[in-house]
């Protein structure tokens, strides 16, 4: 980014930060946002807070506003204890997807610091938030404050009503479910009988139009052999009638226990949909902080090419940079996964480097924007339409790999020996990259479980099916205490199959009796 | 477009809530800690370091998760330096080398306990959750003794002393007045008036006249008196119990040389619970240190709890020096006396007498509650099971029991029969005995 230095004084000198000297830098990040980057946000809501409100905030997983719940208070004594001991440093910041965007600063921070923080979150996630495809199908950043506030009040009238403990049980319940609470894609708008008429009688005509006598050369199905596993016609109905199998367990218990009441139901209701607001973020980790760390590593550049910052406040902020974006190798004692802060950043910056100074290898891989010159109108593409699977799919370098010296392991359980699958060479470089994208899905996060079948006639008993891939068994011991709590929840018995998803063999069964 | 919003000065302790939910689900759990903490030997840090660590159980927020031990997981790693494609490498134990593995362990940690801190007053209320002072309610009582005057007002009736001149002659004088009581100069000069004329000899029928007046006017001074009873007032009093808030703690110890470190420590522990549990009920608690061999002195804690000192043994000097520092520094009505003895129960055998003599007229019937902890390692104990078996001090004191609740004594030989100690020496039940 070797612009040519306009020399300007510097907006501000020292550690020290006020509100006036945050104006002026917020507005030369501005500047910067929307002509050099063309940033696309939402209006800032920057709050100075404590460490106290900050460790408050990180209790309530982020959000201003919370129901109040016992698992919140454990998580705030953990954080407490750790922060109080040093064992662990507080964010910088936090920054909610919320229009207007409110990004939490911390006072304790230097000037440099709030300059790194407002372009970090206030324009490197906010514009994230605002233009990602995930965020802005499954999250609704205009109303979501309103929304919290409405799940807080309705939580505490229902805990003036009908008892602390009701409602903690019944949350205890749902947050257990927390995970398999979200809708994976946009549920069909229900049709109106007319239109339902309407696609009957188109089908009718299709098969009408279509009949050819000569071409039915199967024989006619004999009566009972239709279904190896035999099942019986209320089952048949109750898969149509209740649309299985289905995936979001929280929905499911909402629109079809049997036990629960109005209120309990509007509370599952409130978690899954907290949950669901949360699901963008899980898939997006990597790019969203990819993102927001090539902005302030952008936008800090450009002030110090204008001047407009010192030279030891550029030393300053190299300092917090590097740490953030330090990443560990597998065999450090800091090892603690990819850090997405590392893996995100380096991705950005060789995108840009691929659009404006190829190499021959780059040419090959990404023929379509290697030499482009428009490095940044790539990389707001990037941030637009993908998702950390596809993105790291599509982007991965060779020389990444190489840089990291990326190498994929794989480990058979049921082998003595762990096996290199893939290092940093020619013949590596896919492998590399498929497995490393593979491990950024949603199934790896979460479990493959579906309601799979409802005994509404006999038992009430509800069934649950895992479905299992490369033979990752589920743990079984929770997976009879989240049992527990849906047995709660549905009122009758709970069984949950394990069934591998290439063999069709059932590996496992769980019982939990409602008691 | 933009707003800075200054938040710090908004309410703290916005996670207060969930807090105190997290603290009442953990109940059981904290208490059990609480307890292991105190048992466990750090003491010294009680209410400083709530640190705790609390089995997770019934804190676990269970969710559908991998096994991740079992099972193909391809991995992805940054920093090779040896392998090439093909390597078998040898699983390394836990698997702690792939990111399954390490996350696993820390998992694991955190499933079977649960580390975080509790403020001092969490921590206190947790550690006397049942215990409570034995002689709350006797000290109430006694309390109520002890009064402070108030003026509250004026009052028509009481004693001379406490006559309020001021107010009764104020109430004099506005009777006087309304009741037009003849003042005495009125009087005085009729009566001027009437001498002269008597001393011109004439019986006019002036003189007459004013004689008759003179008459009226005093019948109407006798009619209507100086001061009255109904103008009479006097200042009123109301009693006002005083708050008594202030204890002495006195630590008795033997330091001769029968006493073990071991001991030592054990009396130690006992020492600074009881001054903790004091220092929860009073707002201030003062601590005096005696120790004694064949003579007793008073000493600072440092040297009471880790200077050595060689001699005999006699119970009784310890006795006397508090007997003393009480007469001198702790007049009774102003202070809760506490008194802590620890001894191994060795005792002088012509000191029986005067131990008895003194605990029982002096000692006994000025403190709120005196307890005595007897130490022994385990072979001491084996004999002094036996009830027949009994030191000499255990033997004295033991004909205390009956005569004063305000009197305990116990045994202790470890480190963990210290809380149990104290617990049963403060419980509720005695209290409501006392």
């Amino acid at each position: 980014m070797g612009q040519a230095r306009k020399v300007q004084k510097p907006l501000y000198d020292g550690a020290e930060w006020s509100f006036e000297k945050l104006d002026t830098v917020y507005d030369a990040i501005e500047e910067i946002a929307n002509e050099d980057l063309g940033l696309n946000v939402y209006p800032n809501q920057i709050e100075v807070i404590t460490s106290e409100q900050m460790l408050d905030a990180y209790s309530g997983i982020g959000m201003p506003l919370m129901y109040n719940h016992w698992s919140f208070g454990k998580s705030f004594v953990q954080d407490e204890f750790y922060y109080r001991k040093g064992m662990r440093g507080l964010a910088y910041e936090i920054v909610i997807n919320s229009s207007p965007c409110i990004s939490y600063v911390m006072e304790e921070n230097s000037m440099t610091m709030q300059a790194l923080v407002v372009a970090h979150a206030a324009f490197g996630h906010n514009h994230f938030f605002k233009n990602n495809h995930l965020f802005k199908q499954w999250t609704d950043a205009e109303a979501i404050l309103d929304y919290m506030h409405f799940a807080r009040e309705y939580i505490s009238k229902c805990e003036e009503r009908h008892g602390v403990e009701a409602v903690e049980e019944l949350l205890d319940a749902a947050h257990a479910l927390r995970d398999n609470a979200v809708d994976h894609y946009s549920r069909p708008v229900p049709l109106s009988t007319e239109m339902t008429l309407q696609r009957l009688a188109d089908r009718e005509e299709h098969e009408r139009s279509d009949y050819r006598d000569i071409w039915s050369t199967l024989p006619p199905d004999a009566e009972g052999t239709t279904d190896e596993k035999t099942k019986s016609q209320s089952q048949v109905a109750n898969m149509v009638k209740f649309d299985l199998p289905e995936a979001n367990l929280l929905y499911f218990f909402e629109k079809h226990s049997p036990v629960l009441q109005e209120w309990q139901r509007e509370i599952l209701r409130i978690v899954r949909n907290i949950a669901q607001y949360f699901y963008p973020q899980k898939q997006t980790k990597v790019m969203n902080e990819g993102c927001a760390c090539f902005c302030h590593y952008f936008i800090m550049n450009r002030l110090y090419d204008k001047g407009l910052i010192t030279e030891g406040s550029m030393l300053e902020f190299i300092d917090y940079h590097t740490r953030v974006v330090a990443q560990p190798e597998f065999d450090d004692p800091r090892w603690n996964g990819i850090n997405p802060y590392a893996l995100g950043f380096a991705m950005m910056q060789d995108i840009y480097r691929i659009c404006h100074e190829p190499t021959d290898e780059d040419k090959t891989w990404f023929p379509d924007i290697a030499g482009c010159n428009k490095g940044i109108e790539v990389l707001k593409d990037a941030w637009a339409n993908y998702r950390d699977e596809s993105f790291i799919l599509q982007f991965l370098s060779p020389k990444l790999i190489r840089d990291f010296r990326l190498f994929q392991i794989h480990d058979n359980s049921a082998l003595p020996h762990l096996k290199v699958e893939a290092i940093h060479d020619s013949r590596g470089y896919r492998k590399v990259r498929s497995a490393l994208a593979k491990s950024y899905t949603v199934s790896a996060m979460t479990l493959d479980i579906q309601v799979a079948d409802v005994e509404f006639e006999g038992d009430r008993a509800i069934t649950l099916r895992h479905m299992v891939h490369d033979d990752v068994p589920i743990d079984g011991k929770e997976a009879e205490q989240v049992m527990q709590r849906i047995a709660q929840l549905w009122g009758y018995d709970v069984g949950l199959y394990c069934e591998d998803a290439m063999s069709g063999k059932i590996l496992a069964t769980y019982d939990v009796t409602a008691s | 477009m933009m707003h800075f919003i200054d938040r710090r000065l908004n309410p703290k302790g916005k996670s207060l809530p969930n807090r105190q939910r997290f603290m009442r689900r953990a109940q059981s759990q904290i208490r059990k800690a609480v307890k292991e903490a105190v048992n466990g030997g750090k003491i010294t840090d009680i209410g400083h370091n709530g640190r705790i660590t609390i089995p997770s159980k019934g804190l676990n927020e269970p969710r559908f998760k991998y096994d991740y031990n079992k099972g193909k997981h391809d991995r992805v790693l940054p920093g090779n330096k040896e392998f090439s494609a093909g390597d078998q490498i040898k699983r390394p134990p836990k698997g702690g080398e792939g990111k399954g593995g390490k996350k696993a362990s820390e998992d694991g940690d955190g499933e079977d306990s649960f580390q975080f801190s509790l403020s001092r007053e969490e921590f206190l209320e947790v550690f006397f959750e049942d215990l409570e002072l034995p002689d709350l309610v006797k000290t109430s009582l006694k309390e109520e003794v002890e009064f402070e005057k108030q003026r509250a007002g004026f009052v028509r009736v009481g004693s001379p002393s406490n006559l309020d001149l001021k107010r009764t002659m104020r109430h004099s004088l506005a009777r006087r007045i309304a009741m037009r009581r003849p003042g005495s100069d009125e009087v005085d000069e009729l009566r001027s008036e009437i001498l002269a004329l008597e001393a011109k000899g004439k019986k006019t029928k002036k003189l007459k006249e004013l004689q008759e007046k003179l008459e009226l006017l005093e019948s109407r001074r006798r009619f209507v008196p100086y001061i009255d009873p109904l103008d009479v007032r006097y200042k009123s009093y109301t009693k006002i119990p005083k708050p008594n808030t202030r204890a002495v703690m006195f630590c008795l110890m033997d330091v001769s040389g029968s006493m073990s470190e071991g001991m030592k420590d054990l009396a130690k522990r006992f020492f600074m619970l009881l001054h903790l549990f004091l220092s929860t009920q009073y707002e201030r608690v003062e601590l005096v240190f005696i120790r004694h061999t064949h003579m007793a002195k008073e000493v600072d804690e440092e040297t009471f709890f880790y200077s050595r000192e060689t001699g005999g043994t006699i119970v009784s000097s310890a006795l006397e020096e508090m007997q003393k520092v009480l007469d001198d520094r702790f007049p009774l009505g102003d202070w809760n006396i506490y008194a802590a003895q620890a001894s191994d129960g060795d005792n002088f055998a012509s000191d029986r007498e005067k131990c008895l003599s003194i605990m029982q007229e002096s000692i006994l019937p000025a403190c709120q509650y005196f307890s005595y902890i007897e130490v022994m390692d385990e072979q001491e104990l084996e004999i002094f099971k036996d009830e027949q078996n009994m030191t000499d001090l255990w033997r004295i004191y033991s004909q205390l029991t009956p005569e004063f609740s305000n009197f305990a004594m116990r045994r202790v030989v470890k480190s963990n029969d210290i809380f149990p100690v104290f617990q049963d020496l403060f419980s509720k039940e005695h209290a409501k005995d006392a």
